[in-house]
């Protein structure tokens, strides 16, 4: 699935997921699917923060001050969080279906 | 710095907790590992427990997993989990499935918030009804048939794994599939009365290895609450987190709201506080000196030179503690083999800890007798659901 989403267009955190920061990077709570993921660094918390108020997640990405060698880990991490919905495109419907799951790691 | 080496220096806030509501349960099952039975006198009022969930929202704990006890025999249960809900709590309850009539399944499947996990011990009323008492095992079956038909989304069929019932895994996912349920399996720990049957119920090795290969296998679908990390010493990591959280990223809350550092340790030894200390459990959560020590490194001891120590990390620290092996040596259950010649080596006069709290009604040594492959032998047990097979 993750060679279909075109990670275009402005993106938002998903409406029922939850942030908490922590030391290593932040943990992520989504209400709905009941998943919970675990940003692995800092700067993904500031992209992911970052992307309502960005023309699309590569600009989230650079305003967060990640550098070009860079990008492609930050695209496939918010790939990862994209396909298990945590992320949404700020307009239009979700990709995963509601289901409870194990957390996952997302590293950038 | 890996993502287990930050988790074992603790969080500002627990991953998720457990929050033992009440001690009271309508079950005796032979292996509870928090002893329960009769309701604690002073157990945590609405208003307190309220305070706790409010305390929660605060600290962005995402999720609680609820049990008890009973935790649906609490006459305030609903009105907590509504409390929780509004609060941005997320619910996991595990229930015997005895109070999950039409009303509460479908009450149940309106809710975003709240996750059921009905309890089970065998595949089959004979294997079940020995550990969880007569008549237990259709009760929780009417619960699951009553939230499916409700249309309740992908409740869990959570399972004990026991020597008695560690041959019957592809028959526990069968039957979670007939109910749209997915299954979860979790480690017998010797806590509470577990300590009791440990020796009579543990999986042998034999069938811990059997376990480890049918995890690989399909432990993407199958939830394990990372209960079986100590197996990863068998070669591949299991899916999952690898680590114990006691006190780092997990804790407890039991009914009176002392704080444990996990649900498998209820004795003195792993009390941190409790919530209604004025610190409240933030505090006990940051500032207890158990907690502290706990996300200090810890010492592998007896394990330090052993090459599977960085999959196993010595195992889970309660089953140590309560079979009477040091802490910082091997887990019981060591896939290697080393916890077995410790136990053999325990002298005759070793004093096993015993649980803290001890809430039993009555306090069954063994299995019921018959054993688990034929049902029970006596017609006159006394039901542990007559309270409420008298009501339906």
């Amino acid at each position: 699935m993750s060679a279909e989403i075109a990670l275009d267009g402005p993106w938002r955190l998903h409406p029922q997921v939850a942030l908490r920061p922590e030391r290593f990077g932040a943990l992520a709570y989504h209400f709905g699917t009941r998943r919970l993921s675990f940003l692995k660094s800092r700067r993904l918390l500031d992209v992911v923060q970052g992307l309502e108020a960005a023309p699309d997640p590569t600009a989230a990405c650079r305003a967060a001050g990640v550098a070009d060698a860079e990008l492609p880990s930050y695209r496939a991490a918010l790939r990862t969080l994209a396909e298990t919905d945590m992320i949404v495109p700020a307009c239009g419907a979700s990709l995963a279906d509601s289901e409870s799951n194990p957390p996952q790691v997302v590293a950038a | 710095m890996k993502l287990v080496e930050e988790f074992e220096f603790g969080l500002d806030a627990p991953i998720c907790i457990t929050w033992e509501l009440t001690y009271a349960c309508n079950l005796a099952c032979v292996h509870c590992l928090s002893s329960s039975g009769r309701r604690d006198p002073r157990e945590l009022t609405t208003a307190e427990a309220k305070g706790v969930i409010e305390e929660l929202e605060r600290m962005q704990v995402f999720y609680v997993n609820i049990g008890g006890g009973e935790p649906t025999v609490r006459k305030d249960f609903w009105e907590l989990l509504d409390h929780a809900a509004e609060h941005n709590v997320g619910v996991k309850f595990s229930t015997n499935g005895s109070r999950i009539d039409a009303a509460a399944a479908a009450r149940l499947a309106a809710s975003d918030y709240v996750d059921v996990q009905v309890s089970i011990d065998g595949a089959t009323a004979a294997v079940n009804d020995a550990v969880r008492g007569p008549g237990s095992f259709d009760t929780a079956l009417g619960a699951l048939e009553r939230l499916h038909t409700a249309g309740f989304e992908k409740p869990k069929i959570s399972v004990v794994v026991t020597r008695q019932n560690a041959g019957q895994l592809d028959d526990f996912k069968a039957l979670a599939d007939t109910y749209g349920a997915q299954l979860r399996i979790t480690r017998l720990r010797p806590s509470g009365r577990g300590a009791d049957v440990w020796d009579e119920l543990h999986p042998t090795s034999d069938q811990q290895r059997s376990l480890y290969m049918w995890l690989l296998e399909h432990g993407d679908d199958v939830l394990t609450g990372d209960s079986f990390f100590h197996l990863s010493a068998y070669g591949e990591a299991l899916p999952g987190l690898n680590l114990c959280g006691a006190g780092r990223v997990v804790c407890l809350i039991d009914p009176v709201g002392d704080v444990y550092a996990c649900p498998f340790a209820i004795h003195d030894e792993f009390l941190a506080g409790n919530v209604r200390e004025p610190r409240g459990f933030e505090g006990v959560w940051r500032n207890s000196d158990l907690f502290t020590e706990l996300r200090r490194p810890q010492s592998g001891g007896a394990c330090e030179s052993c090459g599977h120590y960085d999959a196993c990390r010595g195992g889970c620290m309660a089953a140590k503690f309560f079979t009477g092996l040091p802490l910082d040596g091997p887990d019981p259950e060591c896939a290697l083999g080393h916890g077995e010649g410790l136990l053999a080596a325990r002298g005759e006069d070793l004093a096993i800890p015993a649980p803290a709290v001890d809430h039993s009604r009555v306090k069954p040594s063994r299995l019921r007798e018959g054993g688990p492959a034929r049902p029970p032998a006596k017609v006159c047990d006394e039901n542990p659901l007559a309270d409420f097979l008298a009501r339906s």
